[in-house]
């Protein structure tokens, strides 16, 4: 498939500047990274309202935690590695538990940042914030996802954790994309199996689709952007209709996206699913498409997959 | 009358003009009503961690008088519109001196001061660690320590942002701030030149397993503060003349946060739990509890 590049980071970084235009109370926060974040955009038309406070990410969720107390609609922004992982129990303490309006916009994340290594490939924040109550979890897919999601969370009242890549990534949508919280999105239909994905492995899952339609294989393709609420009707619907599931993540294999579909299959409708990501390992150096062929994060993996999934059904 | 004019800073600062206030007016006219006040709160802590059978007694007795300082008379509150846009925010950093927070908020009016005694049992506002959804007059949840000086900063650069007047207050423990976040919050509270904050330092020298200069020593407190950027004030935590006077000062000051160092005693005014590390996280038995309630001057 030919597709079009292009780098998600900045549909939040445009996105922030819009909402900043459009709410007063709309505030960011940044830890030392907003070139990289996209922050620095904010900060350029809204420096009064733009914080940077070092590198210090457990101090930054605190701050936003109090600010939303006072009614700001609050972005904080880092690597996913520092925000869920060095602050997790401050997002736990401080955000969700009092059920504070602060938007957590993550960059960095999975094992496309590449060169920097597995210190700062985060493979487990989908899981780390999936399991906070109150707390809404949303994995884009592109630019236009990551651009609509922005602007609709801030709209949602609530503790938010939004998942971002480093890399360009191939647009799926465009400007006229209706994204809805906890609305999964059907991007392709198909009868024999159900290949539900997050993140850059969207597009990878409807390549995958291709490849399977020419051996007979009839893929159906979701996108499940937000990981919570997961779009149980969506899951179970598939699940009824195509009879088999593959999920597809840029994240460990435990306890991400796989995981919540396969809690909603458990429960409402058990059929046969795969799960494909990264195995329970740490990363390691490298380019951003030599470490997703090294872990699996590919359209082979996807298809052989899929093979298995579809002869597992009764 | 003339304005009274205090010499009460440290560290060679100088003199630092007071205005008067009404909290600082009279003040050895009210004197006997505030003690009145923390001598009750006293009982209520003992009991309603009594009835829970669990709880920080010690931790909870040494902020009394801070407490008592803060919401009868520094504090803008209202009682019956806890969540008053105006008001004075106040965030107990060091979260398990709940039941002294709970108390003063029952004697302050926000909710029946019988409620106090269903701490921590199930179904009750009143949670072991405070909750801002679940009780009246809480302004953040507390209880993982070390997090709620950086919650005060964004409480603090939320009232700037908004051009508004109300402060933050901010009580932090000794043995908390062997967190690293309580340093960072610092360096950022001064940083951003947070006037509109002021923390009290509960120092009351203990922590669950000893002395904190025998833990992780805290020493020299004052000029570590004071190197981070900090006004530094230290005073005796129970002596309402200091802390209000402190206070008062902290108002007043310019251009950086204040810190006010309170020496106070753990689980100060029950004889056998001052100084007593038992008493950090354990609830007093029926004897004790009518001990400490005696020693107080008869059930509340």
């Amino acid at each position: 498939m030919e597709w079009v590049l292009k780098n998600m980071r900045p549909g939040f970084g445009e996105a922030l500047v819009e909402l900043g235009k459009r709410y007063h109370q709309v505030v960011a926060l940044n830890a030392d990274l907003s070139g990289s974040t996209t922050t620095s955009m904010f900060d350029n038309a809204f420096p009064e309202r733009f914080l940077n406070v070092g590198v210090a990410e457990q101090n930054m969720m605190g701050i936003s935690a109090g600010l939303a107390s006072t009614g700001k609609i609050v972005f904080a922004s880092t690597f996913a590695m520092f925000a869920t992982g060095r602050a997790y129990d401050q997002i736990r303490q401080s955000i969700a538990y009092p059920k504070l309006n602060v938007k957590i916009v993550a960059t960095h994340a999975g094992i496309t940042v590449g060169g920097d290594g597995a210190s700062h490939q985060m493979h487990e924040d989908l899981a780390l914030m999936r399991v906070l109550p109150h707390m809404t979890v949303i994995a884009p897919a592109d630019y236009w996802e990551a651009k609509k999601a922005v602007l609709k969370v801030a709209e949602t009242p609530g503790p938010c954790y939004i998942r971002l890549g480093r890399t360009d990534t191939p647009l799926i949508y465009d400007e006229n994309y209706d994204f809805q919280i906890g609305r999964a999105n059907r991007l392709r239909d198909g009868n024999d199996v159900t290949i539900i994905a997050v993140g850059l492995m969207v597009a990878k899952s409807l390549e995958a689709a291709e490849v399977l339609e020419r051996i007979g294989i009839s893929a159906r393709v979701v996108n499940m952007s937000t990981i919570k609420p997961v779009d149980k009707n969506m899951i179970v619907e598939a699940a009824r209709e195509t009879g088999a599931i593959v999920t597809a993540e840029e994240h460990n294999m435990i306890v991400g996206m796989g995981s919540a579909v396969a809690e909603v299959l458990a429960d409402y409708e058990p059929v046969p699913q795969r799960r494909v990501g990264i195995p329970d390992v740490f990363g390691e150096s490298g380019e951003s498409e030599e470490l997703m062929e090294a872990y699996g994060l590919t359209v082979e993996n996807i298809v052989e997959n899929v093979k298995m999934a579809v002869s597992m059904k009764r | 009358m003339p304005p009274v004019r205090l010499d009460v800073t440290r560290e060679g600062d100088g003199l630092v003009p007071l205005q008067r206030t009404d909290y600082w007016y009279d003040l050895d006219a009210t004197l006997p009503e505030l003690q009145s006040i923390a001598r009750d709160a006293r009982k209520w802590i003992v009991r309603s961690i009594y009835e829970a059978g669990s709880g920080h007694p010690g931790g909870s007795l040494s902020i009394v008088e801070i407490l008592t300082s803060l919401y009868f008379r520094v504090m803008r509150h209202d009682p019956d519109n806890p969540l008053w846009e105006e008001r004075d925010r106040f965030v107990l950093s060091k979260g398990h001196g709940a039941p002294g927070l709970y108390t003063i908020l029952a004697l302050s009016g926000y909710f029946d001061r019988e409620e106090l005694l269903t701490l921590r049992k199930l179904g009750s506002r009143l949670q072991g660690h405070p909750s801002m959804n679940k009780t009246p007059g809480v302004d953040m949840s507390t209880g993982s320590l070390g997090q709620g000086l950086s919650i005060a900063i964004g409480m603090a650069l939320g009232a700037r942002l908004d051009r508004k007047d109300y402060r933050v207050y901010c009580i932090i423990g000794d043995g908390e701030s062997q967190e690293g976040q309580i340093w960072e919050a610092s360096m950022a509270a001064s940083h951003y030149k947070l006037d509109n904050l002021c923390a009290i330092l509960d120092r009351n020298q203990l922590q669950i397993d000893g002395p904190t200069e025998k833990i992780m020593s805290l020493e020299p407190t004052f000029s570590k503060f004071k190197a981070f950027g900090w006004h530094v004030i230290e005073v005796n935590g129970h002596d309402f003349k200091e802390l209000l006077r402190a206070f008062h000062e902290a108002e007043t000051y310019k251009g950086k946060p204040t810190l006010i160092i309170a020496n106070t005693i753990k689980g100060k005014g029950v004889s056998f739990m001052e100084g007593s590390l038992k008493f950090h996280g354990k609830a007093p038995s029926k004897e004790e509890l009518d001990l400490a309630l005696r020693e107080l001057g008869g059930e509340a």
